[in-house]
């Protein structure tokens, strides 16, 4: 990151990142597409089921929770594209509406976890000492306990709501600030930060102003991969019953065992939500994935990369 | 080495320190505590203090706490609140079930995926490469809670046959067992092969780049015995750290299978301890799934020094 030194005074925040990360977003989305085809696949699949999300008003035929009692359980027709349920709500209907909630639950999720993991893997890494190994001994714990264990038992505090899986689960992104730390540990080192500390900066200019703007790139990298991860978390927990609450449409609810019971006679049901989830983490993850080679490759095998969500 | 060890150790309970103390904490936070359950849902005694000190739940947080843990020290696990058995003798019959289902997806997973990652690797670029990384980047993303719910479902509606849902234990008919929890099993693993053929190959790929492998085929070794031999033997100790990360995401994945099989797990134990307020069970099955995972990675640790006598523990 010699970047830093060569910077010409007064130039802006942004010119910091590496060359690469900033050479424009143009230039990456060209690079994505011809250089990562399954990461344009990727980039096409997170497109369409973002364009779901904004206008599920518009894409939807029917409300999500607009029952037709008398055409409950029919399969695929012109009425209803995906069939309906057991009290006749339109499945593809409830899949369109079900990708907002994936969506803004996991977009939220992963917003509120970057800046959680940069505030703990930055001060802990910089900061170093006592703090950092009481900071260390915290994050061990947390690493130590199967994530969805945990946020389940958060969520049994919390109570069942879509505000609370989006807060709960940001804190998903604890397990990588140590991914930053090890970023920041190395970084400090660095002339420029020293230079800025001689110069009489003060710690919180030199972490927002010198430091932070050089893990951008792994926290952006971080936060591509975590994305498919937290889709995942999301409806497993819903699926057990702590996500979002219904009505709400989400994936992981509608393969639940409560109706598990109709999907002997609609199979249907049991297959389109999964393929709607899996379609949209695969697109994440190797989004994510191509991402990370083209922002940094040194990367490689350091994030949560192809995890299961649970 | 032993002092490595013994600073591990050390390391190892306080993480276990620092997970029990929250996990008691965050349990009694929980909205609604089991006093008021056991009033209004059943009506077990008439009045609350009566219910509070029976339970014991009327003296301080820090004396329930101290109880508990130091009860850990010589075996005692403490009580389940609405049984009143044993935590011991209700994790008894449970964990055998959670710890067959994680050993069969360990297993099954690692056995297949390597080979796969050794493959993918000496074929490095051609259509088989290309094939079978696509599906091991298209397993990770498919749910255990639907391959689940689709294999409990479908084959019924299809083929008139549905997976046995009833669980024996491997004691009483080992070969109803397995058929029972192989299938379970398999699923739980699924999503721990792409990561592991992933590594498998990268690693291989990195180690094919070394010098020595160069000298080997310079001495004009077998393709079969450099691969074999000297490629993969070193290709494969980074591997082992990656299962050893894979353990937290494994015993997740039991949560939920253990649910769509019925299979009465310390997940589905979890899961009614949690909705019970049933504090004691709750938490001591965090604290056991946390000390599987510090353990194995412990283990996975040394391991490394076994296989690969330069690294040397400080």
């Amino acid at each position: 990151m010699a970047v830093e030194s060569t910077r010409p005074q007064g130039a802006p925040a942004a010119a910091r990142l590496p060359r690469r990360a900033s050479g424009g977003f143009i230039g990456l989305v060209t690079r994505l597409f011809t250089e990562k085809p399954l990461g344009a696949v990727g980039a096409v699949i997170v497109m369409i089921m973002l364009l779901m999300a904004v206008f599920a008003n518009w894409i939807a035929p029917y409300p999500y929770d607009e029952p037709h009692f008398s055409d409950a359980l029919q399969g695929s027709s012109f009425s209803y594209f995906l069939g309906t349920d057991f009290i006749g709500r339109d499945l593809f209907s409830r899949l369109v509406h079900g990708a907002r909630v994936s969506i803004v639950v996991a977009l939220g999720s992963v917003a509120l976890g970057s800046i959680l993991a940069s505030l703990i893997g930055i001060t802990s890494g910089y900061m170093g000492g006592k703090f950092d190994t009481l900071v260390q001994r915290l994050v061990d714990a947390w690493m130590s306990v199967p994530p969805l264990l945990l946020l389940l038992f958060v969520m049994s505090i919390l109570g069942p709501s879509t505000l609370n899986v989006t807060l709960v689960l940001g804190l998903v992104a604890i397990r990588e600030s140590r991914v930053l730390r090890g970023a920041v540990l190395a970084l400090k080192e660095q002339p420029f930060v020293e230079a800025a500390r001689v110069n009489g900066a003060t710690t919180l200019r030199i972490l927002v102003r010198h430091v932070l703007p050089n893990v951008m790139v792994p926290i952006i990298i971080l936060a591509s991969l975590r994305l498919g991860q937290v889709i995942l978390i999301e409806a497993s927990l819903s699926f057990l019953g702590y996500g979002v609450p219904p009505p709400f449409p989400s994936w992981g609810r509608m393969l639940s065992s409560e109706s598990r019971t109709y999907m002997e006679i609609a199979p249907w049901l049991a297959i389109w939500p999964g393929v709607f989830l899996s379609l949209t983490v695969f697109g994440w993850n190797v989004l994510g994935d191509a991402l990370r080679d083209l922002l940094d490759p040194r990367m490689r095998g350091t994030g949560g990369g192809y995890r299961s969500g649970s | 080495m032993y002092r490595f060890v013994i600073r591990r150790l050390m390391l190892a309970a306080l993480t276990m320190l620092v997970v029990s103390v929250l996990t008691f904490f965050m349990l009694r936070l929980i909205p609604g505590d089991i006093v008021d359950l056991m009033l209004s849902d059943f009506g077990y005694a008439a009045d609350r203090d009566a219910i509070l000190r029976e339970l014991g739940l009327h003296r301080p947080f820090y004396v329930q706490f101290g109880e508990w843990f130091g009860g850990l020290f010589v075996g005692d696990l403490g009580q389940s609140l609405w049984t009143g058995n044993t935590v011991t003798h209700e994790l008894g019959r449970r964990y055998p079930v959670t710890l067959e289902l994680s050993l069969i997806a360990l297993v099954v997973s690692t056995v297949l995926s390597i080979p796969i990652g050794i493959i993918t690797a000496v074929r490095q670029d051609t259509w088989v490469d290309y094939a079978l990384r696509s599906v091991s980047i298209g397993l990770v993303a498919v749910p255990i809670l639907w391959i689940g719910t689709i294999v409990v479902t479908l084959p019924a509606l299809f083929f008139g046959w549905a997976p046995p849902l009833s669980y024996v234990p491997f004691t009483e008919d080992p070969i109803k067992n397995l058929s029972v929890m192989v299938l379970p099993g398999v699923i739980v693993g699924i999503p721990l092969m792409g990561g592991t053929i992933r590594m498998t190959r990268a690693m291989l790929l990195e180690v094919v780049r070394q010098d020595y492998i160069r000298t080997a085929w310079a001495k004009g070794l077998q393709p079969q015995t450099i691969w074999y031999r000297h490629a993969v033997r070193n290709a494969l100790i980074p591997v082992l750290s990656l299962i050893g990360l894979q353990i937290p995401f494994l015993l997740g994945g039991t949560v939920i299978i253990e649910q769509i099989f019925n299979l009465p797990g310390m997940g589905i134990y979890m899961l009614q301890s949690l909705q019970n307020r049933d504090y004691v069970p709750a938490q001591t099955i965090i604290l056991t799934f946390a000390a599987a995972t510090v353990l194995i990675n412990l283990i996975v640790d040394l391991l490394y020094g076994v296989l690969d006598p330069r690294i040397k523990y400080t």
